[in-house]
């Protein structure tokens, strides 16, 4: 960093992505913004923004990954997922109604949620640590959005944006991971009866397993490790979708069941 | 021999490309050369491949049905044996659910269930492509009479279809160890018994049948990659089994 380059007020771009949020005004890439911005301010900006929405009533209960597969990878050129915190009034029961006015830009996509029934505390967690782990799966939707004006982001710009996290939609069958291999698992993901895409659970990161893996192992730079009860959005199995009112949103999955939702 | 059939069969034991397709036969037409084409090359095997099953590909490809083609003789690469590349012109390989008939299936009406109950076991499959026009690029008739760009297949090992929802069922389909494509058995017209009840109503629209002992290929669940020597690739499909094939 030059010497000339002032520090940057993580605080500040905090307030503005939770100004944009609250008034569902787009402000345009950090990215562009902030000159020398790193992956630590990112991640420093974004539990600012989290701080803000647990202030309105919430709690982490877990986390959610994105950028788990290779063609968004390559879209935004970076090599890794990044992640967010998952806050419990964002969380949905499956057959839930969900306004759209209260978002900017969203689009869905199905992903296999994982919970620990165990602690898991990097470093060195391997993928055998994290099956061990892991108590159950659920079928789940995820809605993202982005706090960024038209979806212009960079690996920084989605970090610090709660890593465009908007709602989740978790099934209602809890199924042990037991017995079957989640990279095989097969997913349908339909709009008002139409298949728009389908998916296999190792879409996420190889296998959804290896993404609560570097998950643990990424948090533990950060001194955090994950707790039981947690609740790990994998990563999405296909390529997300708008959509708009009365979009009715069904994602099926071989072994773990049915979840939908419905936009008003 | 019409004259598109003999430049198909020339390209394929030379191993030279056509120019892009262009033609404006109809698909009946197009059939016709198919049929002069695999006789030519020696004649099919009771296989068959479908292929533009997804929905993705058909509006690509600005059609509104799927298309079948048959293998010729000796097209199958058997376990243990390797694709050889310098054989063709430009193979790209697809996942797929292979279908082994247990009875004749014939008439317009025929649909998934009775596909289901005339099948005595399912596999996983790699369909090997191989187009004879450069480029894969071709109308709709053009692939047709190149017999639905059939080039070699390769079987995993049969398991009864019998408690399996093929709609639900995942693949996964590898290369070199990294995943290139994932899906679930809806992405073949909503369910893979679907796509061979639909080969089974075109065959009756040419008053043919499909014949007990037949093995259907039901179409690519993902998207065909390309393939060259060194490559391995791998499908796996849960509940069914996997298949790897090696490239040289």
């Amino acid at each position: 960093m030059s010497e000339n380059s002032k520090p940057i007020d993580h605080t500040a771009w905090s307030d503005a992505l939770y100004a944009a949020w609250t008034s569902r005004t787009p402000i345009a890439p950090l990215t562009e913004q902030v000159p020398g911005l790193t992956i630590d301010d990112a991640y420093q900006i974004q539990q600012g923004l989290a701080a803000h929405l647990i202030s309105d009533g919430g709690a982490v209960i877990g986390y959610k990954l994105g950028l788990t597969s290779k063609p968004m990878q390559e879209l935004l050129g970076v090599d890794e997922p990044d992640y967010g915190p998952l806050l419990s009034p964002m969380v949905y029961d499956d057959g839930a109604s969900i306004d759209l006015a209260a978002y900017i830009q969203p689009k869905v996509e199905a992903e296999i949620a994982l919970v620990l029934d165990r602690p898991l505390r990097g470093p060195n967690v391997t993928v055998l640590d994290a099956a061990q782990a892991i108590g159950s799966a659920a079928a789940a939707i995820e809605m993202v959005d982005s706090r960024i004006r038209d979806w212009n982001i960079k690996l920084l710009d989605t970090i610090s944006d709660l890593a465009s996290s908007a709602a989740t939609i978790i099934g209602a069958r809890a199924v042990s991971i037991e017995g079957w291999d989640p990279r095989l698992v097969g997913m349908i993901i339909s709009r008002n009866g139409e298949v728009v895409a389908t998916g296999a659970g190792a879409a996420a990161l190889g296998n959804p397993v290896q993404a609560v893996a570097w998950l643990a192992n990424t948090l533990a730079l950060h001194g955090v490790g994950l707790e039981a009860g947690q609740l790990i959005m994998t990563g999405s199995l296909h390529a997300a979708f708008d959509v708009a009112p009365g979009d009715v949103i069904k994602a099926e999955f071989d072994r773990l069941g049915t979840v939908q939702v419905r936009m008003t | 021999m019409n004259f598109l059939a003999s430049q198909l069969v020339h390209a394929v034991q030379t191993r030279t490309a056509l120019d892009p397709g262009s033609t404006n036969l109809t698909p009946e037409e197009a059939y016709e050369i198919q049929d002069e084409v695999i006789e030519a090359l020696g004649g099919s095997a009771p296989v068959a491949k479908l292929g533009l099953t997804s929905k993705a590909k058909q509006q690509q490809m600005k059609v509104a049905e799927p298309l079948y083609g048959w293998f010729v003789e000796g097209s199958e690469i058997r376990a243990g044996e390797s694709l050889v590349s310098s054989e063709l012109i430009q193979p790209r390989v697809e996942p797929e659910v292979a279908f082994l008939i247990g009875d004749d299936l014939a008439g317009p009406d025929v649909g998934a269930h009775q596909v289901l109950a005339a099948t005595v076991s399912v596999m996983p499959a790699i369909d090997v492509l191989d187009s004879r026009y450069s480029g894969y690029s071709f109308t709709l008739p053009d692939v047709i009479a190149d017999n639905a760009s059939a080039a070699h297949y390769a079987l995993g090992g049969p398991v009864p279809v019998e408690g399996i929802n093929l709609r639900n069922v995942g693949c996964v389909f590898s290369k070199n160890g990294e995943v290139v494509g994932t899906a679930a058995g809806a992405a073949v017209m909503g369910h893979p018994a679907a796509a061979v009840a639909w080969f089974v109503r075109k065959l009756s629209e040419r008053n043919q049948s499909l014949a007990a002992g037949s093995l259907v290929l039901a179409g690519a669940l993902t998207g065909a990659i390309p393939v060259a020597a060194g490559d391995s690739v791998t499908v796996e499909i849960d509940r069914i089994g996997a298949l790897d094939l090696a490239v040289r």
